[in-house]
């Protein structure tokens, strides 16, 4: 009695642990899991600060439809609702408001933003130099514009600062509101409050810019509304994830019970059956959520493939018990089985997308519940004498086909080594390196993003400079050393230009500079009246210049609260990141012109030689693209070393070569045949291509290890009864994986498209592989 | 205190003046206008003289004008610092020594746009172009005569009150400036060749 109670309690503590756990659980469902973490722990910050931070709150709008003026009215009152809405921190779309608050920011305070100010010059010979450039500045074709600054800011403060920001793209003008080039959207860039992997948040406030827009009165009913950014695809993409999430497990579980239902006709062999399935996404999901804190969606549903797997379990016992087989060789067989796919498994533990890994623990340890249950609690729950529909019928009728099966031999192995060749022939062109091949983001929403981007002059974020500092003081002085640095750059040619969170608020230390530079009213009319002896202008038109200057002179430094309401908010906001324990500084950078390539080796041979040694340069695009080539990589050899390891298993438990190479030849046959279907279909290979072809190894050598099993009985029925429970266990597989290839997040219907058919192909070639079988010598 | 609704009512007779004389003169606009558009390219010397309230006396520049039929137009200032603008099409390029290049498009910058329009429209004889954003009216005769462009809109009139474009046959001699606070400029325009 203990012997049959003990493992049942056990379970049950067990199961109620999991569920204890699972309850504490945080489900994600972010871009992030299944793209690749880069090796290097620094890289990895940047990339994800990049990837989640600042940029990742910005929503960009487009406004479609109706006239220019009309779109332009559209923006105002849609900026002007939002901006009364604390769930959004900035909106900017090009208003006269905002643009007149910019150009106040920067005269305002030019005496402490621009770099030109030192005590040099404002020294008699410097003040004389400066206002000599300026009139000469009058004599160039902007001279009548650059005359209105002259009374005010005679050195050209002005200019010297806006410089800085020369080659920054912005929106055009049209009707008051920015648009898009060709005139036909107007835009806006709005910055939300919550962080971008918020995604409830971000769901939330684009929701409340939908409903924003929907109810501005009089609104044209052709008039569209836009959004993009990495909220907007986050957004959208959780959603594609959680009705898959629901449509997937919906389908597979209807899927498999109808099967079951229908070989069983048993309510009660059904539940049973069901057990060691529950047991495993149970112990799976807290599994991962013990070891990673949280649950990714997509590791959810994958749950699907699991049942495909687990579910065999029971109807292999099932099936196979009822037919008498002897239980020791049963479990030895299915034990065998059970290793050999936690050997696929646990390859995925070592990958670098931090996705797999989830789905690698999740597998592992559902597989290992599924498979303690399934031996030690189910035998104990099933009824001693085990009435199973009878299946001869069937059963007689897939043996006949197996048996037919083995004439197609020669055509299997035809077949199998063309496309082998083929598929050599065709060599690397066979691997996916597109960096969004994985991306759960649909084509049309990337190419929106693009245009909305490029209309938007965003900056593209290619190019950056990074460094960390432990307060924002510190920070912004570390910008202006790189600022200086970066500069020298600029004027050699080799860069366009940068942005500098600095150049839009100096650190108090610089403006504390600048500021002692400014001299007193008295010796700044001395030095003006010298300066200006021998030049057209009396000192007296230059009254305004004397004001300004003193007002600067008592006028406490510039902070953060200055920036309110202008641009220059969004960009310190963005390039001056508070994290937990410090501040991160970004500074884009532009590629010279009529070149999109930045010399990275030479830059930081020159940043470093400047003695900042805490600064790293970035090529966003060029890190993407080698990490996703070099994880293609690692997943070559991690699949590869998968099938070894699971060969080698075979090989330790037949304890015969050609015993071992009989049993993996169908799954050859299978990995072979669905990679040479997929690239027929104009399918290149991703990583999980690869790992799905690993699932294929690791489901589809059950078959044939029941079938070397099976034809070492002497029972032509048991054998049959083998034959049956290994179809059904096929059809389950073929149709939880099947399921997943409808789902539209490429990273499930990839692998349920290599799986699906790889693992039927798989049972095909292994009973057409099948040796002869004693069912023909021991003919009934 | 007086002075703006003095322009008021200046500017309300100058049109009035303007649509009487309209009809009479628009045949010689645009028979000026086909004489302008003749001479497909253009080479001359120009020095702008610009007058400036703050400043004391006249800044002075000198330079090239080069224009190609229909929309090209360079003016490369010489003196005292070099400068070179091209116009071609609608994109607009600015060259300094020293400075990074400043590469415009024109659907970008109205403002910009009307202001260099004024100059490129005139040497190619594009009436409809400059009809876009100025009125015109034509004083004198064939041998001197003064083509009056008045900016229809208000974005454009606050940047530029009136431009006077003088000339002989299908020669531009002189171009005038003028700006709502009463600086101007003048350019004198001197061909040296022409195909």
């Amino acid at each position: 009695m203990n012997r049959r109670l003990l493992p049942l309690a056990l379970w049950f503590l067990a199961l109620a642990a999991c569920i204890a756990v699972i309850a504490q659980t945080r489900f994600v469902a972010d871009l992030t899991a299944f793209m690749p973490r880069a090796p290097n722990a620094r890289q990895q910050m940047l990339i994800e600060q990049l990837r989640d931070g600042i940029i990742a709150r910005l929503i960009m709008v487009g406004i479609e439809g109706g006239d220019a003026a009309e779109r332009a009215r559209l923006s105002r009152e849609l900026a002007a609702r939002l901006r009364t809405d604390p769930a959004f921190i900035g909106v900017q779309n090009g208003e006269a408001a905002t643009e007149a608050r910019d150009r106040a920011y920067f005269f305002d305070n030019r005496y402490l933003l621009s770099p030109a100010v030192t005590a040099e010059r404002f020294s008699a010979e410097g003040l004389q130099g400066a206002i000599e450039r300026s009139l000469e500045a009058l004599s160039g074709n902007a001279g009548l514009m650059l005359k209105k600054l002259l009374p005010h800011d005679p050195t050209g403060e002005t200019l010297s600062l806006l410089e800085q920001f020369s080659g920054d793209n912005h929106p055009r003008q049209l009707e008051g509101a920015w648009a898009s080039r060709d005139g036909t959207r107007a835009l806006l860039l709005i910055q939300t409050g919550a962080e971008g992997s918020d995604t409830d948040a971000q769901a939330r406030a684009l929701d409340s810019i939908r409903s924003a827009f929907a109810h501005i009165p009089g609104r044209a009913a052709d008039t569209r509304l836009l959004m993009s950014g990495t909220s907007v695809m986050s957004v959208a993409s959780r959603e594609r994830i959680q009705g898959d999430i629901h449509r997937l497990a919906l389908f597979s579980t209807v899927l498999v019970i109808g099967l079951l239902l229908t070989i069983y006709r048993s309510p009660r062999l059904l539940i049973l059956g069901l057990l060691p399935v529950a047991s495993g996404v149970l112990a799976g999901v807290s599994a991962v959520s013990l070891s990673f804190g949280n649950i990714h969606g997509l590791t959810l549903a994958f749950g699907s493939t699991l049942i495909g797997e687990s579910v065999d379990y029971s109807i292999y016992l099932f099936i196979q018990r009822a037919a008498g087989i002897e239980a020791r060789r049963f479990w030895r067989t299915m034990g065998l089985g059970v290793l050999c796919s936690l050997a696929g498994f646990s390859v995925l533990l070592v990958s670098g997308f931090p996705g797999l890994a989830q789905l690698g623990v999740y597998s592992i340890a559902g597989l290992i519940a599924a498979a303690l249950t399934a031996r030690y609690v189910l035998p104990g729950l099933m009824p001693q004498q085990l009435k199973l529909r009878d299946l001869a019928g069937p059963a007689r009728q897939v043996d006949r086909a197996f048996r037919f099966a083995r004439h197609l031999r020669p055509l299997l192995l035809v077949a199998v080594v063309s496309a082998g060749v083929w598929v050599a022939w065709q060599g690397d062109a066979i691997w996916n390196r597109q960096l969004n091949a994985l991306s759960p983001v649909t084509p049309a929403e990337q190419a929106l993003d693009l245009s909305l981007r490029n209309e938007m002059g965003a900056p593209d974020m290619r190019y950056i400079a990074a460094l960390a500092a432990p307060d924002s003081e510190t920070a912004l002085q570390a910008a202006e050393a790189l600022g200086a640095v970066l500069q020298a750059q600029v004027a050699a040619g080799k860069l366009a230009g940068f942005t500098s969170p600095a150049q839009f608020l100096p650190s108090q230390q610089v403006q504390a500079a600048r500021r002692a530079a400014l001299p007193d009213e008295a010796t700044l009319r001395a030095r003006l009246a010298k300066a200006l002896r021998d030049q057209p202008i009396q000192p007296a038109r230059l009254e305004g210049f004397i004001t300004d200057v003193q007002n600067t002179r008592q006028h406490a430094l510039l902070t953060r609260k200055d920036l309110a309401g202008t641009s220059a908010a969004l960009g310190v906001d963005s390039l001056l990141v508070q994290r937990a324990h410090d501040v991160l500084v970004l500074v884009p950078l532009r590629a010279p012109a009529g070149q999109e390539l930045i010399d990275i080796p030479a830059l930081d041979a020159a940043i470093h030689a400047a003695g900042l040694k805490e600064v790293t340069v970035l090529d966003i695009l060029e890190e993407s693209t080698s990490l996703f080539s070099s994880y293609l990589n690692e997943a070559k050899l991690l699949v590869g070393g998968g099938m070894l390891v699971i060969f080698l298993l075979l090989l330790f438990a037949l304890r015969s070569l050609p015993r071992a190479l009989r049993a993996t030849a169908p799954l050859a046959c299978a990995v072979i045949g669905v990679t040479a279907g997929l690239l027929l279909c104009g399918i290149t290979l991703t990583i999980l291509h690869l790992i799905g072809l690993l699932l294929v190894v690791a489901i589809g050598r059950n078959y044939t290890l029941f079938f070397d099993a099976g034809s070492h009985t002497g029972n032509p029925a048991q054998q049959r009864q083998v034959q049956i429970s290994i179809v059904v266990a096929n059809l389950t597989a073929v149709g939880s994986f099947g399921v997943l290839a409808l789902s539209e997040v490429p990273v499930l219907s990839y692998l349920g498209s290599t799986v699906g058919p790889g693992t039927f192909l798989a049972l095909v070639s292994a009973a057409i592989l099948a040796s002869k079988a004693p069912a023909d010598a021991h003919a009934d | 205190m007086i002075k703006p609704e003095f322009r008021h009512i200046l500017a309300a007779l100058l049109t009035g003046l303007l649509a009487a004389n309209s009809l009479a003169a628009d045949w010689q606009i645009n028979t000026l206008m086909q004489q302008l558009a003749l001479s497909k390219s253009g080479h001359a010397s120009f020095v702008e003289k610009k007058y400036i309230g703050i400043v004391d006396k006249p800044v002075v520049s000198s330079g090239e004008l080069f224009f190609t039929a229909p929309d090209k137009l360079e003016k490369r200032t010489l003196k005292p610092r070099a400068e070179s603008l091209v116009l071609d099409g609608q994109r607009l390029t600015i060259d300094r020594p020293d400075k990074a290049r400043l590469s415009l498009n024109l659907q970008d910058y109205p403002e910009a746009a009307a202001f260099v329009e004024s100059i490129r429209g005139t040497l190619a004889g594009d009436k409809s172009a400059l009809e876009k954003v100025y009125r015109l009216t034509l004083n004198g005769t064939q041998e001197k005569w003064q083509l009056i462009l008045l900016p229809k809109y208000s974005r454009m009139s606050d940047l530029v009150s009136r431009i006077v474009v003088n000339g002989t046959q299908g020669e531009i001699r002189r171009i005038d400036f003028d700006l709502p606070d009463g600086d101007r400029s003048e350019m004198l325009v001197t061909k040296v060749a022409a195909q």
